[in-house]
Order: C-alpha cells, then structure tokens, then sequence
C-alpha cells in the first residue's frame, strides 16, 4: 500500500485537531502534536487503514509524552488524565468545531483568518506568510498569539457562525499571490462547512464565492489592468461554477432565512445569468441591493446600490442617490465620475476620474481610474 | 553589494521639462507605462538586484505622541507639502554607478506619445553592515 497523500492529510488534520482539542488539549499543544502525528505519517512506508484513527491515536500519545516531558504542566495533565472521555462526536463535528475556535469573536479579524489557514486549511507557516506579504516570523508570532488567545476558550458549543462566515470571506477577498490561491482555498473551506452545517447563510457564501470566482480570468487582462464588468469576455465565465452556485442559492433561498451573503450571491447570480451587459436585469439588482440595506445598512451597500439604481433607472436617478451619501466613502467619487460620464457630462465625469484615482484605495483600481480619465480626454 | 532606495515622488522632486499628468495620456500610453515599469521589476528580479517596492497612497497624516493616557495627535493632510512621496524601490547593486543607471532607465519609462518622461528620482544609499573585519 502506498503511503499517506499530503492531501489527504491536510483534509483529515483539521478533524484530528477537533478531537484533541475535545479531549482537553489545549490549542497550542494540539496543534503541535497533530503537525508531528502528519510528519510521522508522511514517513511512515505504508497508509494505516484508518488513517484518521491512527493520526489521532499518534497525536493523542504525542500531547500526552509532550505533557508529562514538560514538568511544569503536571497539573494540566492530571486534569487531562482525570477527564473522562466524552462521547464519540462525528467527524465532522471535530472540524467544525474547529471553524468555531479559529474564528473566535476574541480573535482579531487578522489572527482569525491566519489561524484557519493554518489549523483548518493546513497551510504551512511559510505558505501563509508568502500570501499575506509579510515576514514568516511576523506570521508565525501572528498564529502563536492567536493559539495562545483561544486556548482558554471552552470547546463545547459552536460559537456565531457569522464570525466564521466573515472570515472564509476575508480569506476569499485576498485572492491569490505568492503559491498559495487564497481564493480557491477559501472555496475548498466552506464547502466542507457547507457539508457540515445545515445553515441557509452558509451555503449563501458558497455561492457568492463559486459565482464571484467563475469570473476571475475574465476579470484581469494579460497587462495586470481590471476589466470592468461590463467589458468582461463572458466566454470565459466559468459555466460549471455558475451552475453550481446559482444551485445552491437557490436551494438556500427556498428556506426563507435571507441573510446579507445570500443577497450578494442573487446580485452575483443576476450579473451571470445576464448573456450580455446589456441583458442585465437591474431592476432586479436594485430589489437585492433593497434587501441588503435592510440587512446591513452599510455605507458601502448603499454606494453599490446607486451605480445599480443609475442602470436600472438612469444616471439622473443614481446621482441622486449618490447624493444621499457621505462624500468621503471610499470609491464615491470613482461611482460619481461613472455616473456623470452617463449622464454625459464627460468634462465633470474626467476631473472626478483624476481625482477619484488620487483616492483609489489599490493601485489596480488607481490605474485604472486614471485610464479612464485618460480616455474621456483624449476624446473630447 | 550595496543596496540603495529609489524614491519617486508626487510632489518635491524637480519637473523634467515638458511634464504632461498622466490623465493627459492615452490610455495605450499609460498601459505602455505601467508595462514597462512592471517589466523593470521583473528584470531586476532576474538579475538579482531586486529587494522591494512599494507604491504609497498620496494621503497621509502626520501623527505624533501626546502624553500617557492621551490619544495620539494627528495633523495634515497640508496641500502645500513641498515633498510627498509616491513610492520606493530598494535595489541591491555593485556599485553607485550601476544604481545611478537603473534610476535612469526607471526614469526613462515612458510618457505621452511614447517619449521618456526624464523624471527625476531620488537615490539613497542605505547604510552598510559592519565589516566583520572592521576592528
């Protein structure tokens, strides 16, 4: 028999953490004994049959020598010792637990997203330090505080799926640099929680991920410059993960438990299903962006929902309710240029352009706001 | 091996001779710009020269300590600041030469209807390490 796949392993690690975790050990030294239960299985010539149990019959005995090595811990191992043994929860439970416990509302958002890719994705240290650009001791502090943070926390109950939700998303939003496809990684994580928890919100997610991410190659051209919506190839959309996550907000739809990912995911699915920019059915859009500012009453929701309302009803109307908006949110400028160029006003719209480019919060959205500007003056 | 800091600036540095803003270009100008530059990176990554780079937004604060228990003071952004940074590279070169003729090709990106833009930028060097034969 061949020996244990690293892929097989990185799925089955975050469940063998759970049951440690479950048992007693505290976060910080589960992890570790589970990383030298992987190793030892990497080594190892032949799979074990049940390669589950056997990781958590190696990692069990592996926090136990590394607890009774360090003198200082006695007191914690006669606790761990005297705790009977509770009763066999699935495997599933084991790594949603886990979901829990590495989005723990104590963590901050930045802790949150680096110890689930660590303890739930099995991403390497080095992995996750190259993704978020920033020196590998930085990140390996980063994670050891955030073990240290949420190993005093009880592991008994889910926490609030919503934190665990916010930070899959965080994770999807960085998308891909360095070897890592954050995007993709994201992806792989909610589905598993998706197949664990029978949550409408849950499985909102998934979909906004799968329809957001069937857009990706058309999103960026071959010179690194952002191609906005409506010029995208739709070609290129990934029919497959459209299908797939229009299924899925479906479904979650139909149990009437609307939440803020499954109205992003039907204003997502509305822009796919759309054959042409043209085809856009924007009255629907604005209806969505409706229910997500009755959800969220966010700024930023609020900003979106006019670009829409400047479709579905002209760009005189989406002025107007980019009129009723704070002037200093991010990229209300940039919505302010894109409007006035509807209306015509292709003087008001270039110098919005320029000065919404000195605003732009990436260097992406920055170059390409001065490309547009650029555009309207060299045809005047 | 020395490494030196390439500082290229909004504001502060001398204006080359017939500056144009960028959104007076073409569009096919500013993506042939921002190739090049792109290019430039990559090619110093290729021959080992490359450390890092950074491009900075033009807003900014100046911020400063105000007495234990207080929040920190923030003053700005003041329009007339005479230098305002808009990026660095640092580079690991040879020489000073071999930095001040990167710094010229960097500066010969190019502009409106394809010229160079002669932009001026500002090389530093940035402090060697004690010789470990150094008494």
């Amino acid at each position: 028999m061949p020996s244990s796949s690293a892929p097989e392993l990185r799925e089955l690690s975050p469940g063998v953490l759970g049951v440690l975790v479950r048992r007693g050990a505290d976060f910080a030294a589960a992890e570790d004994a589970v990383q030298e239960a992987l190793v030892e299985a990497v080594r190892a010539r032949e799979r074990p049959a049940d390669l589950k149990a056997w990781l958590v019959t190696v990692a069990w005995r592996k926090f136990l020598d590394a607890t009774r090595a360090d003198a200082a811990r006695r007191r914690r191992e006669d606790r761990v010792d005297a705790e009977p043994e509770p009763g066999r929860a699935s495997d599933v439970d084991d790594t949603l637990q886990l979901y829990f416990l590495c989005a723990h509302p104590s963590l901050t958002p930045a802790s949150a997203v680096a110890l689930t890719l660590r303890a739930v994705g099995g991403l390497t240290t080095t992995q996750i330090a190259q993704a978020y650009l920033v020196p590998e001791a930085t990140m390996a502090q980063r994670i050891s505080r955030a073990k240290k943070t949420v190993s005093a926390v009880r592991f008994d109950r889910n926490g609030d799926v919503g934190t665990v939700l916010r930070t899959l998303y965080l994770v999807f939003n960085e998308g891909y640099s360095g070897d890592v496809d954050l995007a993709a990684e994201a992806i792989r994580l909610t589905r598993v929680l998706a197949a664990g928890i029978d949550h409408p919100e849950v499985a909102g997610l998934l979909a906004l991920m799968l329809l957001h991410h069937a857009r990706r190659t058309s999103r960026i051209a071959a010179d690194g410059s952002l191609v906005p919506l409506a010029e995208q190839d739709r070609s290129r959309w990934d029919t497959e993960a459209i299908a797939e996550g229009v299924a899925i907000l479906q479904a979650a739809l139909a149990r009437d438990r609307l939440g803020e990912f499954q109205a992003q995911a039907a204003i997502a699915a509305l822009h796919a299903d759309a054959r042409t920019a043209a085809e856009t059915d924007w009255v629907q859009i604005v209806e969505w962006f409706d229910e997500l500012v009755a959800l969220t009453d966010s700024p930023v929701v609020k900003l979106n929902r006019a670009v829409a309302v400047g479709e579905a009803d002209g760009p005189q109307a989406g002025l107007k309710a980019l009129s009723e908006l704070d002037e200093n949110l991010p990229r209300h400028t940039a919505v302010a240029a894109y409007l006035h160029e509807r209306t015509g006003d292709l003087e008001r719209a270039a110098t919005l352009y320029t000065e919404a480019a000195r605003q732009a919060p990436s260097l992406a959205e920055r170059d390409h706001l001065i490309r547009q500007a650029a555009r309207l003056n060299s045809h005047p | 091996m020395a490494k030196y800091l390439l500082l290229k600036h909004y504001r502060g540095a001398p204006t080359p001779e017939g500056f144009v803003p960028m959104d007076q270009w073409t569009p096919a100008e500013i993506t042939a710009h921002i190739t090049y530059m792109q290019d430039f990176a990559k090619k110093l990554e290729s021959t080992g020269e490359f450390v890092g780079e950074q491009a900075l937004a033009p807003e900014g604060r100046w911020v400063r300590y105000d007495g234990e228990g207080r929040p920190p003071v923030t003053d700005g952004p003041f329009a007339e600041t005479k230098d305002l940074i808009a990026g660095w590279m640092i580079i690991d070169v040879d020489s000073e030469e071999r930095a001040y003729a990167l710094a010229a090709e960097l500066s010969a990106a190019p502009g409106k209807g394809g010229e160079p833009i002669h932009e001026w930028l500002e090389v530093r060097p940035v402090y060697g390490e004690l010789p470990a034969s150094a008494e």
